[in-house]
């Protein structure tokens, strides 16, 4: 990274407007780069190939979103990205650093599927709870939160409990908890899923305005080809059994997106192309999948 | 957002009306319990008869059941207002009543619970972080916590009280002895029951264990430990009794239920009035630990209703 301050010992992380931020984010510069990155679960004969030759590299500031069939291993390509899981061939490097490190050194936030959020805690002390695991003292935990909740437009809810809240409310709550502690990378994980078809809208129209607030680089997981041609500047389309990149869209639609965005033509364009990349890699259009065509390539078939 | 503060649902509190509700439910239970027992004296005890009188007005009453069973003889199962009388009458000539002393008793018997509740609660949940964060400790040690339950514990609480001759101290040992199994073994699931997801959370953060343990395990723990800590503050009182019977202590309710075990056929029901107070005592000391979980729990999820 070029900011020679690491964010999590940073006294004052908040101090940065956010055109600042956007001027410090050297456009081109790596925050994630994946070369060669395999993973095969279960080290037997019978181990299953979740991931092969992966090589994506994201830049400052981008939004990346990972689309693809289930069992593609894009959850899984999230969570090597995040450490929680270790590739099997490959390297990952998170700001210049193996991911290791860099987890270690707290530079991404998670959300995941559904909110997990703790009931016991109030609806500011969840967004708290990685700047208290970090050590941030009390007033500067409070400050944060006060913040974040305004950021996700949350103000007069601090005191609820999760439960108290609705789907999409307790989603946003986990937003800001990622978002708490000022990381470099958000690591989403089909963060909408669980929500209806118009909560979500909402949500990521949201999600953008946060986005371009903050200029947080986000890798996102999605099943969904509107939210990720929507809210990317690149649309990763991956392939099932073994998971493979089988093509990277640019989404060259204009800044900011907001409820127009979905009605432009290129729009339209551009979510037929992702669609067409997904059927291509099901073998639709008289395409072999790339296993059967390099087994044909091996035996001497073709 | 769009949606007013005011429609979130709040925690839901039973209200006055089911309270009392509540309440009737556990007198009419307590009156069935009243009516079986001495029903059973009507219809399967001993005879008895009534020769008084009252205010001026001669009383006779006799009573000859139709049947007879030796489980509902006067000295198997005496009159509930023989068992109520008892408690009204000195427990010695020109000595306090009954009830009294068998109270002051009880208090002095919570005391040796409580604090082998309080050891061996305490020792139960450390045991259960330690086995939580080994697996050879888990697999080495936990069978042998199962083999300390399946020990009688009647035949080894004298070698206990004689070897430790510490007085009420060696009968809150026991009192732990019992108390710290079901606290271990509700913690090794509760201290695990966290959301997969959430630990990840907690790796994304680089937490250490102590982090992970403080704000995700213990407080995810906190509905399973007080299911355990409830069947170990009844299991506390049995321990602390079954630890007064060897060691000669008169001041608790153990001194009293080995008093009138000796003298039963002298007043059986000075003995159902102790094991009266017995059980009271652990209801009450569990009704104790409801509370405390009520109050630490009032901001949680609760998706049925007083569960």
């Amino acid at each position: 990274m070029t900011d020679p301050t690491p964010t999590v010992t940073d006294p004052t992380p908040t101090d940065r407007t956010p055109t600042e931020r956007i001027t410090a984010a050297l456009p081109g510069t790596s925050v994630v780069r994946i070369a060669g990155v395999g993973k095969t679960f279960g080290t037997e004969s019978g181990g299953v190939r979740a991931l092969e030759g992966i090589d994506l590299t994201i830049a400052q500031g981008e939004f990346v979103s990972l689309i693809g069939p289930s069992g593609c291993g894009k959850s899984t390509l999230l969570r090597l990205i995040g450490d929680l899981t270790a590739p099997t061939a490959g390297s990952i490097e998170v700001n210049g650093k193996p991911a290791r490190r860099a987890r270690l050194d707290r530079d991404y936030g998670m959300v995941f599927q559904a909110p997990v959020l703790m009931d016991w805690r109030t609806v500011a002390k969840n967004i708290e709870l990685p700047l208290e695991v970090m050590g941030f003292a009390r007033e500067e935990r409070q400050k944060r939160s006060g913040e974040l909740l305004k950021l996700v437009e949350l103000e007069g809810f601090a005191g609820r409990h999760p439960w108290q809240l609705s789907g999409g409310m307790q989603q946003r709550v986990a937003i800001a908890r990622a978002l708490a502690f000022d990381p470099k990378l958000l690591l989403m994980d089909e963060p909408f899923g669980a929500l209806d078809e118009m909560t979500r809208e909402r949500m990521n129209l949201e999600l953008m305005q946060i986005w371009q607030r903050t200029r947080t680089t986000v890798v996102f997981v999605t099943h969904s080809i509107p939210e990720a041609v929507f809210l990317s500047t690149r649309v990763v389309v991956m392939s099932a059994r073994p998971g493979r990149i089988a093509k990277i869209v640019d989404i060259d639609l204009p800044q900011p997106r907001n409820v127009e965005t979905r009605e432009q033509e290129r729009y339209f364009e551009l979510v037929t192309e992702v669609r067409e990349a997904l059927r291509r890699r099901e073998g639709g259009e008289g395409q072999l999948a790339p296993p059967d065509a390099d087994r044909i390539r091996a035996e001497g078939l073709a | 957002m769009a949606v007013a503060a005011a429609t979130v649902p709040r925690a839901r509190r039973p209200t006055l009306g089911r309270r009392v509700r509540i309440a009737l439910v556990w007198l009419a239970i307590l009156i069935l319990l009243v009516v079986v027992w001495d029903g059973a004296k009507w219809f399967f005890g001993d005879p008895w008869r009534i020769h008084t009188s009252f205010l001026g007005l001669p009383i006779d009453i006799e009573h000859r059941p139709p049947m007879r069973a030796r489980i509902a003889t006067d000295l198997s199962l005496p009159h509930i207002w023989k068992v109520v009388e008892a408690f009204i009458a000195p427990a010695q000539r020109n000595g306090p009543p009954l009830g009294l002393v068998l109270a002051g008793q009880a208090l002095f018997t919570f005391r040796e619970a409580l604090i082998g509740f309080a050891v061996g609660g305490l020792l139960g949940l450390l045991l259960g972080i330690g086995f939580v964060h080994s697996r050879l400790a888990e697999r080495a040690f936990v069978p042998y916590v199962v083999a300390s339950q399946t020990v009688p514990i009647l035949a080894i609480s004298p070698l206990i009280v004689v070897a430790t001759k510490a007085g009420w101290v060696s009968v809150a040992i026991i009192s732990a002895y019992l108390t710290f199994f079901p606290v271990t073994i509700a913690a090794l699931r509760g201290l695990r029951a966290a959301d997969a997801r959430a630990f990840e959370l907690m790796r994304s953060y680089a937490a250490g264990k102590l982090a992970v343990l403080w704000k995700l395990r213990l407080p995810t723990s906190v509905p399973y430990l007080f299911s355990s800590l409830r069947v170990a503050a009844a299991a506390s009182v049995i321990g602390a009794l079954i630890g007064e019977l060897p060691s000669g202590i008169p001041d608790g309710l153990g001194a009293s239920l080995l008093n009138y075990n000796q003298y039963y056929s002298a007043g059986p029901e000075r003995l159902w009035a102790t094991i009266i107070v017995c059980s009271i005592l652990g209801l009450a000391f569990v009704a104790l630990v409801r509370l405390v979980e009520t109050l630490l729990t009032r901001n949680r999820y609760r998706p049925v209703a007083g569960a």
